[in-house]
C-alpha cells in the first residue's frame, strides 16, 4: 500500500495499514541508524522546522536527528506559550515559517488541536509532536515499533496503561494505536484521572492496579504531572504511588515475559519503583532510539506522499 | 406610507390565526385585514405585496442577542446587529448587557436605546445586568434601568454563583415585575471546559463542561424562584437534566419559563470534531440524548421559546487555538431556516414554531410584541418556508461570520421585513 497522507495528525485517523507501513518503514530506518554512515537523501532541499510551544528536549532532539539522518534543512522554534492573548497568533507564526520554505512543520503545543488548526491554514506538511491532551503520534509510534520488536506481534497482546489517563496524549494515542493493531487495552488510574466516557472505545477501566495487571503482556506507566495533586486529582503523590505505583510486588500478578515501559521522563519512586526502573531501563533505551527512526519514517512516507501529489 | 400584503397565508398563534388573508398597514400600525383588495390595488399610495405562496406572521422576537456595542464594535454595533436582525426576521431583538461598559446603569440603557432609535433598523429592548459589572455581588441599578427601558435582567455569560446575590436579585426585581434571566451554570464545575464533557471531548483531549454544571444551577435557580415567587427564565437550555427540572417545575407551579437556540437543537457535540471554533459556545453543544430531551421539551412546551444567542466574533478571534477561541456563535440569519426543519421533521407544527418566535417570547418579557392583531405596531415578516438555499456567511449582513452551518442547504428565505409599517429588509 502507499502512504497518501500529508500529515500525520495522530494515530485516531490512521488505518491499521496506515500504522503498519509506518512501523515498516521504521524498520528500514532504524538499519540506517545502526550504519556507520547514518544518513540518507530522503529529504535533502526540504526543510522542517521544529516549532515547540512546550520545553521537550527529549522530543525535539529525536526529532532533530531524524531529520538529520534524511538530510533535512532544520530550523528549530522554541516559543513559550505564557501569553496567550499577547503576541503574534500561533496561525501567524507558522505563516512566517512557511514563507521560509518550511516544507514540514513539526508542532508541538500545549493546546489540543493546535496542529489541526495549522494543517486546515497552511500548504506545508504538519506533523503533531503532542498537543495538549490530545495526541503525541510520534510516541505511540515508537511505543508500538518497541512492543512489536519485542514480542514480536501486538494483535491479541494485554496491554495496561497507568497513571493520569485524563490528561495524557500518549494514552490517547497508544489507545487508538494499539486498538486498531488487535490489542486488548486497559486503563488503570484513580477515578478522577479516567474519564469514563473512554469505555466507550470498547476498553476495559479499572482503579485497581492489581486487578488491571493481571495476566498483562505489557504495561505501559504513564508520567505524572507533579500539578495533579494540588487540583484535587488525588490527594498526595505518597498516596498516588502507594495505589498506582508499580512495585516488584505487584508485577508478579502480570504474565511473566511482561515489558514495562515508560515514555519518560521517569519520577523514580512514583510511577516505578527503583528496581523496577532498572529493570526496565533497557527497554525504556530502546524506546528512545526507536523513537529516531519512527520519526524518519513518519517524515519518509508523508514526503514521498506530497512528492507523488 | 401604507402597505397592502396580498393573498399570503397569515399566521399569527397571538389571536389563533391561520388563514389566507390580506393585511392592510397605514401609519406604522396595523389596520385591517381587508376581504378584498381592488380599492388598495389602484392607489398610488399603497405598497402592494404579493404574499402568494408566502407565509404571513408577525416579525420574530429574540430575546437573547448579544449587539456588543457599546465596547465591542469590531464584532458588531447596534447597527449592523439590527440589519442582520432584519435580515432573518426579526423584528424585535433583546440585547444582553455584557458590552464595556456594562449596562449595569440607566446611562448605558439610555446610549443604547439612543442608537438605537438612531440607528437601528428594527425594535431594540435592553436587558440589565443582575450585579454590578457582572461581578456577581453587588445589585446593578436594576430600578433605573427598568426606568430607562431595560425589559429584564441578567448577568448572561457569568453566572451569579453567590445563591444569596440570586435571592436578593429575585426578590428585588418583584417591585418592577421584570424577570430574572439566568445562564444557568456552575462556574466552578465548568472550570476550563471549552466544550460539552462526553466521549467527543475524551476523544480530543479538551476540557469537558460537564451536563451537571447547568442542572445544579438550574436547580439552584428554580428553588431560589420558588422562595422568592420571582419571574425566573433560563437562557439557551443545553441539557436533558434542565429539560427535566423545568418541566417539573412549571407542573408545581413555580414562575420559570425557558428558551433554547436553534445550535442546541440541532447540533451535537460531534460538530466540534476537528476543533471547529465555530462549534464553541456556552452551554456547549451537547449529547444526542440531550438534543433529543430538548426536541421533547420543544414539543410539549417545556421549553418556551427559540432564541438565538447570536453572539459575534470577529475571524481573528475565532482563528486560534480552540482552548483561547471565544464562545459563541452568530444566530439571527440561520434561525428561522433551521426552526423550519423541526417542522419539517415533525418536532413542531408551523403555528408552534411560529409561535416559539412570536408571542411566546414576547410574553416572558412583555415587550408587547410578537402580534398582529389591528391597532398593534406593524411589525411583520413575510417568508418563504419551502425556497431552498445555501447558508453563505460571506452574505451576512452581521459584522461577524462566525456560524457553524456556512455551507448547508436549508429551506426557508424571508421575503420581507416590516417593522413599525416600513420594510426594513426585502430580498
Amino acid at each position: 500500500m502507499k502512504f497518501q497522507r500529508k500529515h500525520i495528525l495522530g494515530l485516531e485517523e490512521l488505518t491499521a495499514e496506515e500504522i503498519t507501513l509506518v512501523l515498516d518503514t521504521a524498520e528500514s530506518m532504524k538499519e540506517v541508524s545502526e550504519r556507520d554512515v547514518k544518513k540518507v537523501p530522503a529529504l535533502r532541499g526540504v526543510t522542517v522546522c521544529n516549532l515547540f510551544y512546550e520545553p521537550s528536549t527529549r522530543t525535539r532532539s529525536s526529532f532533530e536527528i531524524a531529520e538529520k539522518r534524511l538530510s533535512a534543512d532544520v530550523l528549530n522554534f522554541t516559543l513559550s506559550h505564557s501569553s496567550v492573548s499577547k503576541g503574534e497568533t500561533l496561525l501567524d507564526t507558522a505563516r512566517n515559517l512557511e514563507a521560509m520554505g518550511a516544507g514540514v512543520i513539526v508542532i508541538r503545543h500545549p493546546m489540543s488541536g493546535a496542529p489541526w488548526l495549522l494543517a486546515k491554514e497552511l500548504n506545508s506538511s504538519i506533523i503533531n509532536a503532542g498537543d495538549g491532551s490530545h495526541e503525541h503520534p510520534s510516541q505511540a509510534l515508537l511505543d508500538l515499533f518497541t512492543i512489536r520488536e519485542i514480542k514480536g506481534k501486538i494483535k491479541g497482546l494485554r496491554v495496561v496503561i497507568v497513571g493520569d489517563i485524563l490528561h495524557s496524549r500518549v494514552a490517547r494515542s497508544n489507545i487508538w494505536g494499539l486498538l486498531k493493531l488487535g490489542a486488548k487495552v486497559r486503563l488503570v488510574g484513580p477515578p478522577t484521572l479516567i474519564p469514563k466516557y473512554i469505555e466507550n472505545a470498547k476498553i476495559r477501566t479499572f482503579y485497581n492496579l492489581d486487578e488491571a495487571i493481571e495476566g498483562a503482556d505489557v504495561i505501559i506507566m504513564l508520567r505524572i504531572q507533579m500539578e495533579r495533586q494540588e487540583s484535587e486529582y488525588f490527594p498526595s503523590l505518597r498516596e498516588y504511588s502507594r495505589f498506582y505505583g508499580l512495585t516488584r510486588e505487584k508485577l508478579r500478578g502480570a504474565s511473566e515475559d511482561v515489558t514495562v515501559m515508560h515514555p519518560g521522563p521517569i519520577n523514580r519512586g512514583i510511577e516505578l519503583s527503583s528496581d523496577i526502573a532498572d529493570d526496565a531501563g533497557s527497554v525504556i533505551l530502546d524506546q528512545v532510539s526507536n523513537g529516531i527512526a519512527v520519526r524518519m519514517a513518519m517524515f519518509y512516507l508523508v514526503a514521498s506522499a506530497g512528492r507523488d501529489a | 406610507m401604507s402597505i397592502l400584503i396580498k393573498g399570503g397565508r397569515i399566521i399569527d398563534p397571538s389571536q389563533g390565526i391561520d388563514e389566507t388573508g390580506n393585511i392592510f398597514i397605514e401609519n406604522g400600525e396595523i389596520k385591517s385585514y381587508p376581504k378584498t383588495t381592488k380599492k388598495f390595488d389602484k392607489d398610488p399610495d399603497v405598497t402592494v405585496i404579493n404574499a402568494k405562496g408566502k407565509i404571513v406572521s408577525p416579525g420574530f422576537v429574540d430575546i437573547h442577542v448579544h449587539l456588543r456595542e457599546p465596547g465591542f464594535e469590531h464584532k458588531e454595533t447596534i447597527r449592523s446587529g439590527c440589519e442582520s436582525a432584519a435580515a432573518g426576521g426579526f423584528t424585535s431583538i433583546v440585547c444582553m448587557p455584557n458590552t464595556n461598559p456594562v449596562n449595569d446603569n440607566a446611562s448605558v440603557t439610555e446610549y443604547i436605546l439612543l442608537k438605537a432609535r438612531t440607528e437601528g433598523i428594527v425594535n431594540v429592548f435592553p436587558i440589565g445586568a443582575i450585579t454590578k459589572g457582572e461581578m456577581g455581588e453587588g445589585l446593578a441599578q436594576i430600578g433605573e434601568m427598568y426606568e430607562a427601558g431595560c425589559v429584564g435582567v441578567s448577568d448572561d455569560g457569568m453566572p451569579v454563583m453567590n445563591a444569596k446575590v440570586m435571592r436578593h436579585a429575585m426578590e428585588y426585581v418583584r417591585a418592577f415585575d421584570i424577570p430574572v434571566i439566568s445562564h444557568a451554570e456552575d462556574k466552578n464545575l465548568s472550570g476550563t471546559g471549552v466544550m460539552n464533557e462526553g466521549y467527543v471531548s475524551t476523544k480530543l483531549g479538551l476540557t469537558g463542561i460537564p451536563c451537571a454544571s447547568e442542572d445544579v444551577m438550574v436547580s439552584r435557580d428554580i428553588t431560589v424562584a420558588e422562595l422568592t415567587g420571582a419571574r425566573l427564565h433560563i437562557c439557551h437550555v443545553s441539557t436533558a437534566g434542565s429539560v427535566r427540572l423545568i418541566r417539573a417545575a412549571k407542573k408545581r407551579g413555580v414562575k420559570v419559563t425557558a428558551e433554547v437556540t436553534p445550535h442546541h437543537f440541532t447540533l451535537t457535540d460531534e460538530a466540534v470534531n476537528e476543533y471547529d471554533t465555530n462549534a464553541k459556545m456556552n452551554p456547549p453543544l451537547r449529547g444526542k440524548k440531550d438534543r433529543e430531551a430538548i426536541l421533547v421539551g420543544l414539543k410539549d412546551g417545556t421549553l418556551d421559546a427559540i432564541a438565538t444567542d447570536h453572539a459575534p466574533h470577529s475571524e481573528d478571534e475565532k482563528k486560534v487555538e480552540f482552548d483561547i477561541a471565544p464562545f459563541g456563535i452568530v444566530g439571527l440569519e440561520t434561525a428561522l431556516p433551521l426552526s423550519l426543519k423541526l417542522v419539517e421533521d415533525g418536532v413542531l407544527t408551523i403555528n408552534q414554531m411560529i409561535s416559539k418566535l412570536t408571542n411566546a417570547p414576547s410574553e416572558i418579557l412583555n415587550l408587547g410584541k410578537g402580534t398582529i392583531k389591528v391597532g398593534s405596531a406593524a411589525d411583520v415578516v413575510i417568508f418563504d418556508p419551502g425556497k431552498e438555499l445555501t447558508v453563505d456567511r460571506e452574505k451576512f449582513h452581521s459584522k461577524s461570520k462566525n456560524s457553524p452551518f456556512d455551507g448547508w442547504k436549508l429551506k426557508g428565505k424571508v421575503n420581507y421585513t416590516i417593522v413599525n409599517g416600513e420594510i426594513v429588509y426585502s430580498s
